[in-house]
């Protein structure tokens, strides 16, 4: 029996490089795995991305720490429907996905006078 | 012929909920759909760094009002396996009855507001008139008509007593009869069938590619409900998920007039089956570590990414509603279509924008 709650631990969820995620999530693709979400928090120096992945209510995850202020390539060139979440993390934690095919700016939920990040240090108040 | 630009709400007859979409049009047919959130952000995760792991239920279940009840089980979920928690079967199966009124009144909520976004005022007060008798059993049962609060980490919180429970298989006796009486209306009426039938198409494949959840899921003909893995009483009930293989808005309209049967018919599954016993356990300690707990609410999968250090707050609660995974097949569906269509569309998909933006 499939578990509907499910410890994060190796067996379901491979660590990567942020240069690795694009092949990583191509290959997870290719085994018929669908894209349910992107979950991050914010660690000391970096913002830990964790992608899930689902086949048959298997969950497999990638994780990815992203250093902060630093950028990271959009999966939505193997799974379109990432743009949404990887905006949403955008404006809460100020990861910058390259290549994203619908770019929201960080106001996909907030106006531009809002502070950015609300999640992250590193986000800036606007004056 | 060129293009006009058409701002489709945030405010609208047709929209319970505010959401806008930038249409571009030409002919009156939709070419692109670009959509706005924030209208109701709340920043509800946020709080989870200043609230302790029992308060951020009470903020949980105020995501949405219509799947509540789910978004708290979902949440308990997590927190008991972070803490290692074993549920009293009695809890298990009361979490699988309360889950299930809720899928009833969320599905006749959404029958009714759909007749009515194609002009069935009748239809939409016969469905909600229904729908009041389910609420009756959840104020009765849970103490509150939407809210029910009756999770808690380790259990739940209140009872069912044999009085109640056997109101309760008389009233949806009732229910079904009702609804079945509605189901020529619904589901053979020309008029229904002109305004669904082959209206905003999602193919099997585009369905899977683009994340979609629940019942636009189904509706395509990808049999996955996260009640197959078991969680509360699932595993002890006779169940399947209902499947449409049509992928339009008549085959996801299909797919949740009958999961409100399905629900009825698992609710008396569980009457029959639920033992005596314990309504929880007492929880020790503090959740560490990090899980993925799901759930399937009426709108579909749900999604809650928990993270505890053993300390007081937990470190992140992240939320994935199935309306956030269904906006993207919406995008797919609207190309194409009339505009005089896009109402039907937008609700097609069941959309809960509380639950999108928290």
């Amino acid at each position: 029996m499939i578990d509907s709650s499910i410890v994060v631990t190796e067996e379901n969820t491979a660590e990567v490089r942020p240069d690795e995620v694009i092949t990583q999530s191509r290959a997870l693709k290719d085994e018929g795995f669908r894209f349910i979400t992107m979950s991050s928090a914010e660690l000391e120096d970096s913002v830990c991305v964790l992608y899930h992945f689902d086949k048959d209510l298997e969950l497999r995850n990638l994780k990815v720490y992203v250093p902060k202020g630093s950028k990271i390539s959009s999966v939505a060139s193997v799974y379109s429907c990432a743009f949404l979440v990887e905006n949403e993390i955008k404006e809460h934690f100020g990861v910058e996905f390259d290549g994203i095919p619908l770019d929201f700016q960080g106001m996909l939920y907030s106006d531009e006078e809002v502070q950015k990040t609300p999640f992250c240090i590193i986000g800036i108040k606007r004056a | 012929m060129a293009r006009t630009v058409l701002p489709f709400g945030p405010q609208h007859p047709v929209l319970p909920e505010p959401l806008h979409l930038t249409l571009s049009i030409e002919d009156e047919i939709v070419k692109e759909a670009i959509p706005k959130l924030g209208y109701v952000h709340r920043g509800l995760e946020k709080l989870a760094e200043i609230r302790d792991h029992n308060q951020m239920i009470y903020i949980v279940e105020r995501v949405c009002g219509i799947c509540s009840c789910m978004h708290a089980l979902c949440y308990c979920q997590g927190i008991e396996t972070l803490m290692g928690l074993e549920v009293p079967e009695r809890a298990r199966y009361l979490r699988t009855i309360w889950a299930e009124m809720h899928r009833i009144h969320s599905h006749l909520l959404w029958l009714g507001l759909f007749a009515d976004a194609f002009g069935f005022e009748s239809l939409f007060m016969q469905f909600w008139r229904i729908r009041e008798r389910i609420m009756d059993l959840q104020e009765e049962t849970a103490g509150n008509r939407v809210i029910l609060s009756v999770n808690q980490v380790g259990g739940v919180r209140r009872d069912i007593s044999d009085e109640a429970a056997k109101w309760i298989l008389d009233t949806i006796k009732i229910v079904e009869k009702e609804i079945l009486q509605l189901k020529s209306t619904m589901l053979d009426d020309t008029t229904v069938k002109l305004r669904t039938v082959g209206k905003g198409v999602l193919t099997r494949e585009k369905a899977y590619e683009l994340g979609a959840a629940g019942p636009t899921l189904r509706g395509s003909g990808v049999a996955q409900d996260m009640r197959q893995t078991g969680y509360a009483a699932y595993s002890e009930l006779d169940f399947a998920p209902v499947v449409e293989s049509d992928g339009d808005c008549y085959a996801r309209t299909a797919v949740r007039f009958k999961e409100a049967l399905q629900s009825i018919d698992l609710l008396r599954q569980c009457f029959a089956k639920i033992p005596r016993g314990e309504l929880s356990v007492k929880p020790k300690g503090l959740p560490t570590g990090e899980v993925v707990s799901r759930v399937e609410q009426p709108r579909g999968e749900c999604l809650y990414y928990l993270r505890g250090s053993g300390k007081k707050f937990l470190e992140r609660v992240r939320i994935r509603t199935p309306t956030f995974a269904n906006i993207p097949p919406l995008l797919e569906m609207l190309p194409g279509c009339d505009l005089a269509d896009v109402p039907v569309l937008i609700l097609t998909i069941d959309p809960c924008i509380s639950c999108t933006e928290r």
